[in-house]
Parts: structure tokens; C-alpha cells; sequence
């Protein structure tokens, strides 16, 4: 059942651990309708989740007077989501996890958020503000790409 | 809404009649997890190997997958061997490509994992 017609759906999150949840059951829901098969739905879950996430912690920084959007935006063969926080973002790309230097004690256990993001979708890009109001991240996941 | 993690310890044997420590988990692995996962494992004798039994487990994120590296670090700092069973396809995947897979052996089910510690 897929829907080729372009497609908008807007969530607010509170910042809030937890509501990344909220996140990914609604991009699952839109990636179904689009016919993304189930493998390609879990990597987009947790893209979707380490995004909220970071939104929420770092962004954020956990204040509940601040929501995170998440844009998700489909096209005949592609979804994209957008993450927007209210942070001023970063730029450049993320570092691939060293699990030799994490388990040495030479890098944090922690700081894998980023790199799942980029290693589970197709294309992650940071796009920071200038005025620190509506810094974000977009994922987008492709139909035709295998796993 | 973040769902609380459910963890209890059990002892087994492999088949070559080595006890093992088997930690069980359930519902989320996140931030919030960490007394049910290291606070677990530290409870435990680090006597014997350790496998962890991931079958009940229905959200992980990265702070999860790092409570895991650190609890790693532990085992490696005393020398006690690590299996993990019961990820998803999706899971294995992410546990793969974070490296996990250079520190514990991942086993599709409990009695492949015990034949492997």
C-alpha cells in the first residue's frame, strides 16, 4: 500500500526523554504507507530517535518550555525528516566511533548518536542557526535502496 | 514515557559445564537504564563468563549501546568473556556496526551463546 502522492505530517515533541518514541512510531507509520520494507523502517526509527534525541539533550537542553519539531516530508521515492531544535546546532561531520579507543578510556562511551544517523539513512545533514533559533537535522531515506 | 528496564540475574552452565552469569533485560535500554544494567553486572561475582539476554528488550538507543560499552569495559578490566543473544536483525546491525562485535559475541539464541562462552 504505498501513497506516491507528496505528503507533509508535522509532530511537536515536549523536551522530553522518552518522546522520541512519539517520533518514530509516526515516521514508521508514513514509512509504511510509502512501501519502505521493515529493515529499512528500523534504520529510520532509530535515525529518527537519535535525532530527537539530540535535539532534546543538546539542544534543548531538556527544557520542557521548548518542543522539538519533526517535519517529515515525502516524495514518491524518498521521505525526508527534519529534526528542529531551538539550539544553535552544529556543523561538520560526525566522527566514526573508535570502540578501541572507547574501551581504553581514550574517547567517551557515549557519542554514538550522530554516527547511527549518518550510517542508517541515506543522506544527514546538520544545518545550524545563525541566532541559535531553528538549528536542525534532515535525514532522508530512499525507496529504492537496499539495506 | 520513557519505559523503565527490567534486569535479573541467573546462573547457567555452558555445555562444558562453566557457570555463567546470564543478565536478563527488558523493555527499554536508554539513559535512564544505567542501575539496571551496570548496577546489575557490578553486583554480580565477575567470577566465569557473562552473557546477556537481550530477547525481552524492545527500544535501545546510543545512551543504551553505551551503557552496554561501559559495562564491557568493566568485563574486559577483570578478563571475563561477554556473549549477547536475543537482538533483533536490526540490532545485531547496529551492535556490528558500533564495533560491539570486537568484545562480545553475538548469538542468535541462548543455547548457541552458551555454546560459544
Amino acid at each position: 500500500m504505498s501513497d506516491p502522492k507528496p505528503t507533509r505530517v508535522e509532530v511537536r515533541l515536549p523536551s522530553r526523554l522518552g518522546y522520541e518514541k512519539v517520533a518514530m512510531s509516526t515516521a514508521a507509520a508514513v514509512a509504511k504507507l510509502m512501501g519502505f520494507a521493515d529493515d529499512r523502517i528500523e534504520d529510520l526509527k532509530t535515525a529518527v530517535a537519535e535525532a530527537c534525541i539530540n535535539a532534546i539533550e543538546h539542544g534543548n537542553r531538556l527544557n520542557e518550555n521548548l518542543s522539538v519539531g519533526v517535519i517529515l516530508s515525502s516524495e514518491a521515492n524518498a521521505l525526508e525528516v527534519k529534526v528542529i531544535d531551538g539550539g544553535k546546532g552544529m556543523t561538520g561531520q560526525p566522527k566514526k566511533p573508535d570502540i578501541d579507543r572507547k574501551m581504553r578510556g581514550e574517547e567517551p562511551a557515549r557519542g554514538l548518536g550522530m554516527f547511527l544517523m549518518q550510517a542508517l539513512v541515506d543522506e544527514a545533514e546538520w544545518v545550524a542557526s545563525d541566532d541559535g533559533g531553528g538549528s536542525y537535522v534532515r535525514l532522508v531515506i530512499r525507496l529504492d535502496k537496499a539495506a | 514515557m520513557q519505559s523503565e528496564t527490567k534486569s535479573y540475574a541467573e546462573q547457567a552452565t555452558t555445555p562444558a559445564g562453566t557457570p555463567v552469569t546470564v543478565l536478563r533485560f527488558a523493555g527499554d535500554i536508554a539513559s535512564t537504564s544505567r542501575e539496571a544494567v551496570l548496577g546489575l553486572y557490578q553486583a554480580q561475582p565477575k567470577q566465569g563468563p557473562v552473557l546477556l539476554d537481550f530477547t525481552k528488550v524492545d527500544y535501545i538507543n546510543s545512551s543504551g549501546i553505551a551503557l552496554m560499552i561501559q559495562m564491557l569495559i568493566e568485563a574486559s578490566g577483570v578478563g571475563q568473556r561477554v556473549a549477547v543473544f536475543g537482538l533483533s536483525a536490526h540490532f545485531t546491525k547496529v551492535f556490528t556496526m558500533v564495533g560491539i562485535t570486537k568484545y562480545a559475541t553475538l548469538a542468535a539464541t541462548e543455547a548457541e551463546a552458551l555454546a560459544a562462552l
